[in-house]
């Protein structure tokens, strides 16, 4: 074994020295470099991102419960080295001088928040500024809507129960104001110290318990593994997975978007390492036959090749990984001074998840054209026409395809994506390979009517049909998938970004009476700003599925239970909203008006277990009523507009209570409009959601700055795909160049004719890739990301034209050596 | 050259060798049986294409035959798999070709050492500078086959060859690639090397003066001996 070893090591070392192992080795540092700067940027990007979930909760963990956190659970949390705080929340009527309003009490102890920043400012409206602090002991701060509401300034004093505050500070940004945001009163915020004093705290109040919980990872499983047996159905968990909806597929997009820029190049990298792989093995050959000829067993051949394979694969992915992790240091640097924001330190797993891509691409896509080498009949050193490679192996495919498939399941997490992708990869290779088999027969047809070079280049792609069917395939993969990631990178994340445009809805306008549209719309009007829509909602309790009686309790899923008890908003429109679409059932016609139908979004149909034709009851203010589902939609909750899980035609609500909510975009420079819509309009409700806005999109900034990142890795890693398929030939290329100027065809004659065949080459791939990049991006497209896709005549040009120039110029200077090459020097060693 | 019956090292037993072709089944050796003693110096003698290298792969174990059987140092091939015929080469068997078959990322000392190594002997190095220095090569162990000559890569092959100090030595055309000068030292080399270690030497050559330096001769035509 230590012997094999040996012969393995100085095999590798001489190897290395001539070259032979130059594109492999490379192709695998690009794999991975490419998977281990994205893991460790992914793996910061995720922190930062997890951060930014805890500022939505205010903690890393969150309990909430109707009665008091236990001081034992306090106490467990300082063990395991959790910090904590703790807030109190509940609804109650705020008292000042002769008006009253109720008002959302939330009081907290010191600490909080301890994840993200309360903010905070001298005058409703005004320049915010981070708090540093809570409320002291006897001071109260106040959301912006009280002011108005209760006509006190700040200094002012209210009455909270029995307890009297001075109002110090206006609060304009809660970290943890999720939620029903529409169902929540004005926020007062008071010290816990004052909560006896107010004397609302009694048995049956409706109370919110929370104990917030912040530490490492580590410290809050512990605690949370602590706590879950401990928890009745009135107590609830809540981490970083289960804050808002719309920050979830952000950052489930975001792991999507990463997870498929690195494997394409990791794919590349495989697909120039088979192709390196199967050269290495042809030149190796006779050297296993004379290993055989001199008593080498199978297998000491297997291990000599396989432990060559093993060196190269750890020196080639430790390279990598000490690649990927400067390549994504400096790009971490960089994006620091883009989004103000410090990214967390990585964690030690990418180095891993790199050793074991390295290993896994190596083996699976250059292993098996080694292997092939053991098979080599030791009478090859008597005829060398014995033992030649295969020129199709199905093993070679298999391994290949499952090394892939095993890496994107591993990258992505995703088995649809991972189905899409390899779907569309290997749907491409037979597709692009029957195409380029039929090319290269037809394309002799030709070469008697072009001059000289055409004709011999074109000779030698119908000639060497075989190899030229790989390199098209290898070409045509290249350019795929480098323009699959241009339409990725600039369709996908264009349009991405176009959901959430610059004029997105920055407000909400709630409580809107009936009574109040027409002067609303005046008002709007006179500030020179469009009326924003103004959707009715009514409210409704669901008191059945399918003419059978609700019962929260047998639903399994707490948050489905929650769902079940509270009161839902009805609306009714015409037509369904720009970023809904429909997924089961039909949409209304016009005729429908006044129909007892309704259509329900997904998500909480198959939490409710409902489907198109089932029926659902509810009793609005008392009175029952029933509805058929007729559709079910899915909703982009991220775009920030009005959206309802339960629509009606128009005319159903008609006769029912209702009021308008609506959302609109106000540039930063007109925030005194809003003080005066809420002087004129005191019973509305503005909500201002553009910091959590903000917070989205540099959640989108980052993603697409880390895609367009690994995409320089990709650009590297086809172009190394493109240098393995030119040295592919060349062998044999060097051969007939050394005979044809033998013959005496002079160099440029020779040149003209390679470049002729790369060109062809070159537009027949980029033809082939411009059309499975576009059927690729369309699948992604409407079935990963949910956005519609757009055709691109750019793609065309630039498959056709870029591949003709790329492969024309790397194929012609790649195969220069076929003139360079001393002609006596190549058939002496033939 | 010597007189005294040995006993016999290689014994064929109606050998033969079919090959499937566009025009049918082609007989390449038919029929053939031989013995050479142990320490005898015998020439395969014949046209191009009669069998000669097919005869020499099949005696060494490098191909199987269609039929027949081949003895080597009293073990039966046939019964043995590419494995077990890979391990007796290693022990007892040395090969010179006419192409030399140097491994060309090996320098002229690891290219000797390799079959001391696959047989896993102890003190290869040693073994190896005493071998090239037999042949002449002493100045040339750390050269790199294409850094040297025709007649030095042969030379190296017949080290290589050696260096294991094996009991049979199959040589196939080992003056081929060679001018006359070069390729009579090379045959003198090959021969005295081969007397001072009593080894058995199979020559395949198309040389008639070669084949006079050798205790007999067979020849093959269209796949059949003929007896001469």
């Amino acid at each position: 074994m230590i012997r094999t070893l040996r012969l393995s090591l100085r095999f590798l070392r001489r190897e290395w020295h001539a070259g032979e192992l130059t594109t492999a080795t490379l192709a695998l540092i690009i794999a991975v470099a490419s998977v281990s700067a994205v893991g460790f940027f992914t793996d910061r990007v995720r922190g930062a991102m997890t951060h930014q979930a805890s500022e939505l909760l205010a903690s890393d963990l969150l309990v909430v419960s109707s009665n008091p956190i236990p001081d034992e659970w306090i106490s467990q949390a300082h063990k395991t080295g959790l910090t904590t705080a703790r807030t109190i929340q509940f609804p109650s009527i705020v008292l000042a001088g002769d008006r009253t309003q109720l008002a959302e009490i939330k009081a907290v102890t010191t600490n909080y928040p301890l994840r993200g920043q309360l903010r905070i400012a001298d005058e409703p409206f005004a320049k915010d500024i981070i708090a540093n602090s809570i409320p002291a002991s006897g001071e109260a701060w106040l959301d912006a809507r009280l002011f108005g509401r209760l006509g006190i300034d700040v200094g002012s004093a209210v009455k909270v129960g029995a307890a009297s505050l001075y109002v110090t500070k206006v609060i304009s940004y809660e970290p943890d104001r999720g939620g029903d945001m529409f169902s929540i009163a004005p926020r007062l915020m008071m010290n816990a110290d004052d909560l006896p004093a107010t004397q609302l705290i009694q048995l049956g109040s409706r109370i919110s318990y929370r104990l917030l919980l912040g530490g490492n990872n580590d410290a809050i499983n512990n605690f949370r593994d602590w706590l879950k047996p401990k928890l009745d159905p009135a107590v609830r968990l809540q981490g970083v997975r289960d804050a808002r909806p719309e920050m979830r597929v952000a950052l489930e997009r975001a792991e999507q978007f990463l997870g498929l820029a690195a494997l394409v190049s990791v794919v590349l990298a495989g697909v120039a390492i088979a192709i390196s792989g199967r050269r290495y093995a042809m030149r190796h050959l006779d050297t296993s036959a004379v290993l055989r000829c001199f008593g080498a067993k199978q297998r000491t051949i297997v291990s000599i090749y396989a432990g060559q394979l093993l060196l190269l694969a750890l020196l080639g992915s430790l390279t990598g990984i000490v690649l990927g992790f400067f390549a994504q240091w400096g790009l971490s640097e960089i994006l620091v001074g883009l989004v103000a924001d410090q990214l967390p330190s990585p964690t030690s797993l990418p180095v891993f998840t790199g050793l074991a891509t390295g290993l896994i691409v190596l083996l699976g896509f250059g292993l098996p054209p080694v292997l092939h080498l053991k098979n080599v009949p030791p009478a090859r050193v008597l005829r060398r026409d014995l033992g030649n490679l295969p020129a199709t192996s199905i093993s070679v495919y298999l391994a290949a395809l499952g090394s892939t498939v095993l890496l994107m399941l591993w990258q992505t997490q995703d088995v649809k994506l991972t189905a899409y992708v390899a779907g569309g990869s290997v749907g491409t290779m037979m597709v692009l390979g029957l195409v380029a088999w039929w090319l290269t027969i037809s394309v002799g047809k030709f070469r008697n009517r072009v001059g000289v070079a055409w004709r011999f280049g074109i000779a030698n792609i119908s000639r060497r049909a075989r190899s030229s069917v790989v390199q098209l395939l290898a070409f045509g993969l290249g350019i795929m998938v480098m323009l699959l990631l241009a339409i990725v990178r600039n369709d996908l994340i264009n349009q991405w970004q176009a959901s959430l445009p610059e004029d997105a809805p920055n407000y909400f306008l709630i409580n809107v009476q009936p009574n109040q549209i027409n002067e609303l719309n005046l008002f709007f009007r006179d500030k020179n700003i469009v009326a924003p829509v103004l959707h009715p909602m009514t409210r409704a309790r669901l008191t059945g599925i399918n003419n059978k009686s609700l019962e929260p309790e047998s639903f399994a899923d707490p948050q489905t239970r929650r769902l079940a008890i509270r009161e839902q908003n009805l609306s009714s429109a015409i037509e369904p909203q720009s970023d809904n679409r429909i997924v089961s059932g039909q949409w209304w016609v016009h005729e429908d008006k006044g129909k007892m139908i309704m259509s329900l979004e997904e998500g909480i149909a198959s939490r409710l277990g409902v489907k198109v034709g089932d029926t659902l009851q509810f009793s609005i203010v008392g009175e029952p009523i029933s509805f058929t589902v007729t559709s079910l939609r899915s909703v982009d909750w991220d775009s920030f507009n009005v959206n309802f899980f339960m629509v009606v035609p128009p005319g159903v609500l008609d006769d029912f209570p209702s009021n308008y909510i609506t959302s609109f975009h106000l540039p930063n420079d007109h925030s005194s409009l809003l003080t005066d819509l809420v002087r004129k309009f005191p019973n509305l409700t503005v909500l201002d959601i553009s910091a959590l806005m903000s917070k989205v999109r540099s959640i989108m900034d980052r993603v697409t700055m880390a895609v367009e990142f690994v995409f320089l890795f990709t650009l590297i890693a086809g172009l190394v795909v493109l240098w393995a398929a030119v040295q592919s030939t060349q062998d044999e290329r060097l051969y007939e160049g050394a005979i044809l100027r033998t013959l005496g065809a002079s160099r440029r004659q020779l040149m003209l004719g390679v470049a002729a065949e790369f060109v062809t080459l070159g537009l027949l791939a980029g033809l082939l890739a411009a059309f499975s990049a576009s059927i690729v991006g369309f699948v992604l497209a409407e079935q990963i990301f949910h956005l519609t896709y757009k055709p691109d005549l750019v793609i065309w040009l630039a498959g056709l034209f870029g591949g003709a120039i790329g492969i024309g110029v790397t194929g012609t200077l790649g195969a220069r050596s076929v003139v360079t090459h001393p002609p006596l020097y190549t058939l002496r060693r033939a | 050259m010597t007189s005294q019956p040995s006993r016999p090292i290689v014994q064929a037993q109606k050998l033969g060798k079919q090959v499937a072709s566009p025009e049918g089944e082609l007989v390449i050796l038919d029929d053939v049986t031989f013995e050479v003693g142990e320490g005898e110096a015998v020439a395969v003698v014949g046209a191009s294409g009669s069998g000669k290298s097919t005869l020499l792969g099949l005696l060494a174990g490098l191909d199987s035959p269609s039929h027949g059987s081949v003895t080597l140092d009293g073990v039966l091939l046939n019964s043995l798999d590419e494995d077990g015929r890979a391990a007796l080469r290693a022990q007892r068997v040395g090969f010179v070709f006419q192409s030399f078959q140097l491994l060309p990322s090996l320098t002229a000392l690891e290219n000797t050492m390799l079959p001391l190594e696959l047989a896993e002997e102890d003190g290869v190095r040693e073994l190896a500078l005493e071998v090239l220095e037999r042949v002449g090569l002493e100045d040339r162990v750390h050269h790199y086959p294409n850094q040297l000559s025709g007649g030095e890569q042969q030379r190296v092959a017949i080290a290589r060859a050696f260096a294991s100090n094996p009991k049979i030595l199959f040589a196939d055309e080992p003056t081929g690639n060679l001018d006359q000068k070069t390729g009579e030292r090379i045959i003198d080399l090959l021969f005295s090397i081969n007397r001072e270690r009593g080894t058995t030497l199979v020559l395949v050559t198309h040389d008639a003066s070669l084949a006079r330096n050798c205790d007999k001769s067979l020849e093959l035509e269209a796949g059949r001996l003929k007896l001469s």
